[in-house]
């Protein structure tokens, strides 16, 4: 098993990942992505019990993930690149004409690790808990992992899903809300200003966690705290609290890199600030 | 023209229902889901069969189509239930993206399809869902045509993988396939050989084709009258060779003339051998209350209306 700190290496070249492959094609979401990186790597790294390679899209007796606001796709990429999923070199290909890594993650090119298609905000919950219900009736007890966005959880289907998983005790399966209070017009509060998530989630049925999602103290103690209420007849939503942008100064505290590429000078300032590892560019 | 015992009188719906029965008990993988419906899919016996396998998603359609998906992407064979109208233009964007484009084997059961569910109005009586469905790559569109159809139609789209758009009716309409005629998806079912035109017709008004045919058989016209059950994939060797032979094309549909069965099939004779082509079809118009019969009447779907077209469809070729 990995130390904290080499997860935390690790995260750190996923972030040079990230602001790599989105300079690149001078597209991409860098913000969402940076600030899910620890989290992801956490998942990948040290909580999921899951197998990269022969990769078996059905992910029977293994724990599956699905990353419904797929607009974050870098930081996915990246992870489960760097996981064995497919080779490290393809992220050069993202968003590039005839890529497997698409702009929003795909089942359709074959990429492994990729189990639904993601990016119309606001599904992804509703695919897991049926994955989550397909793993209760095949008596298949790994766990369902999720993470949604914040701003996504605009999306009325989310509320859909929200009640449907309560309702047949998906208690098989661990959301995380990637709450970094930004989306594309501004801060969260600013579009839509209903941001009591863990009230809201528990009057609906839910356990709800809260969790620093950039602090590896925060992460490591509420994610096995999470997995401990698994099976108790409620599905677990961790409200993770990120910073958009999170590793590289000019881009957090701010919406303006939810969609925006970094210049050739911005490029170089970011990664001068996430040292490359033993792990290398890709 | 071939003679067709009414061998009942029965709503597709319970053909569906009947299906899934029978698909439940081939397969222990097929699951069902239903947004608040039961009744009205004639769920009810596979749900009592199967209450582990069966899922309530309330009025809550866009969540079912996902959680369809999920439940097939572990190996599920789900099957949703609501009508054609929820199962569609409300919830395109979730099949599209979780369904469609993920390939995900999710047979999507939309029952009071088209004008015959009567009273309820033109908010329940989708006519574009053909069209919304087709465009979908990859999207497999059935419309059977009676009880046997129906209920044969849905235990061959459990036996086959992919998505399935499978569409049918809530109207007692006559039944006349026989139980033991074989369901193959996309392959036209000839119904009766004939000369003078080709009539191509789905869903319920195929009953009303049969019955056009033998007027035209009385007025010395050889119709040849094909059922199309499967809307995409085109059997479009079918199609091509009795159109070759008859020289004349009329499309039959409980839908819009826009995007239907009769696009599908003009479509294919403008990219090869055009012919003259005439739609029973409803023209660009919303639906309303009314008693099925009367709706067809009305909206030009009726057996009369079916007549005219192949008469008109024969004096084109000229």
């Amino acid at each position: 098993m990995k130390s904290t700190a080499e997860l935390q290496t690790l995260a750190t070249q996923v972030r040079r990942d990230i602001v790599r492959m989105v300079h690149a094609v001078n597209s991409g979401h860098p913000g969402g992505s940076l600030g899910c990186a620890d989290y992801l790597t956490a998942l990948f790294f040290r909580y999921m019990k899951h197998q990269a390679s022969p990769f078996d899209i059905q992910g029977k007796n293994q724990d599956v993930f699905f990353l419904s606001n797929g607009h974050i796709s870098p930081v996915y990429y990246s992870v489960l690149a760097r996981s064995g999923y497919f080779p490290v070199s393809e992220l050069a290909t993202f968003r590039k004409i005839n890529t497997r890594l698409q702009g929003h993650p795909t089942t359709h090119e074959g990429l492994e690790g990729v189990r639904i298609a993601s990016g119309s905000l606001g599904q992804g919950l509703s695919v897991a808990t049926g994955t989550a219900l397909q793993k209760k009736l095949d008596s298949d007890s790994s766990t369902v992992w999720v993470l949604t966005g914040d701003g996504e959880l605009q999306e009325g289907q989310v509320w859909e899903a929200v009640m449907f998983a309560a309702h047949n005790k998906a208690d098989n399966m661990i959301v995380a809300v990637d709450f970094n209070q930004q989306q594309i017009d501004g801060s969260t509060q600013e579009v839509m200003g209903l941001n009591e998530w863990t009230s809201k989630f528990q009057a609906f049925g839910w356990e709800v966690l809260e969790m620093d999602g950039n602090d590896w103290v925060s992460i490591d103690a509420v994610i096995p705290a999470a997995q401990s209420k698994l099976g108790q007849g409620k599905p677990i939503v961790i409200i993770m609290k990120t910073e958009m942008g999170q590793g590289v100064d000019f881009m957090m505290g701010t919406h303006a890199w939810h969609g925006k590429a970094p210049n050739d000078e911005q490029l170089a300032q970011a990664l001068a600030q996430l040292p490359e590892s033993e792990h290398g560019d890709y | 023209m071939k003679h067709y015992e009414i061998l009942g009188n029965k709503d597709t719906r319970s053909g569906f229902g009947a299906g899934l029965l029978e698909a439940g008990k081939a397969n222990d993988q097929v699951v069902a889901l239903c947004a608040d419906l039961t009744g009205s899919l004639m769920m009810n016996a596979f749900q009592d069969a199967y209450p582990q396998r069966f899922f309530q998603a309330g009025i809550a359609e866009a969540n079912m189509m996902g959680v369809a998906a999920g439940l097939a992407l572990g190996g599920k064979i789900p099957f949703t239930g609501t009508f054609a109208n929820f199962s569609t233009g409300r919830v395109y964007d979730q099949i599209r993206q979780s369904i469609a484009y993920s390939h995900k084997n999710v047979k999507i059961a939309a029952s009071h399809a088209g004008l015959t569910l009567g009273e309820d109005g033109a908010t329940h009586q989708i006519l574009e869902d053909i069209g919304l469905m087709k465009m979908l790559p990859g999207m497999t569109v059935i419309n059977p045509c009676d009880y046997n159809q129906t209920k044969a139609a849905t235990m061959a789209v459990a036996a086959m993988n992919g998505p399935v758009y499978l569409r049918f009716g809530r109207p007692k309409w006559p039944v006349f396939i026989s139980e033991d005629t074989p369901f193959i998806i996309g392959k036209a079912l000839m119904l009766n050989e004939g000369t003078d035109v080709s009539i191509f017709a789905t869903g319920h008004l195929v009953w009303k084709a049969i019955e056009a045919g033998h007027i035209l058989a009385s007025k010395g016209i050889s119709a040849e009258i094909i059922n199309i059950h499967t809307i995409k994939p085109l059997d479009e060797e079918a199609v091509l060779k009795s159109a070759r032979k008859t020289g004349c094309v009329v499309s039959c549909e409980e839908h819009q003339r826009h995007g239907g069965l009769g696009d599908s099939i003009a479509q294919l004779l403008a990219r090869t051998e055009p012919k003259p082509q005439e739609y029973v079809a409803v023209n660009d118009s919303f639906g309303e209350s009314g008693k099925p019969e009367e709706l067809l009447v009305k909206y030009h779907l009726d057996t009369p209306d079916i007549v005219e077209a192949a008469l008109k469809a024969i004096a084109r070729k000229g």
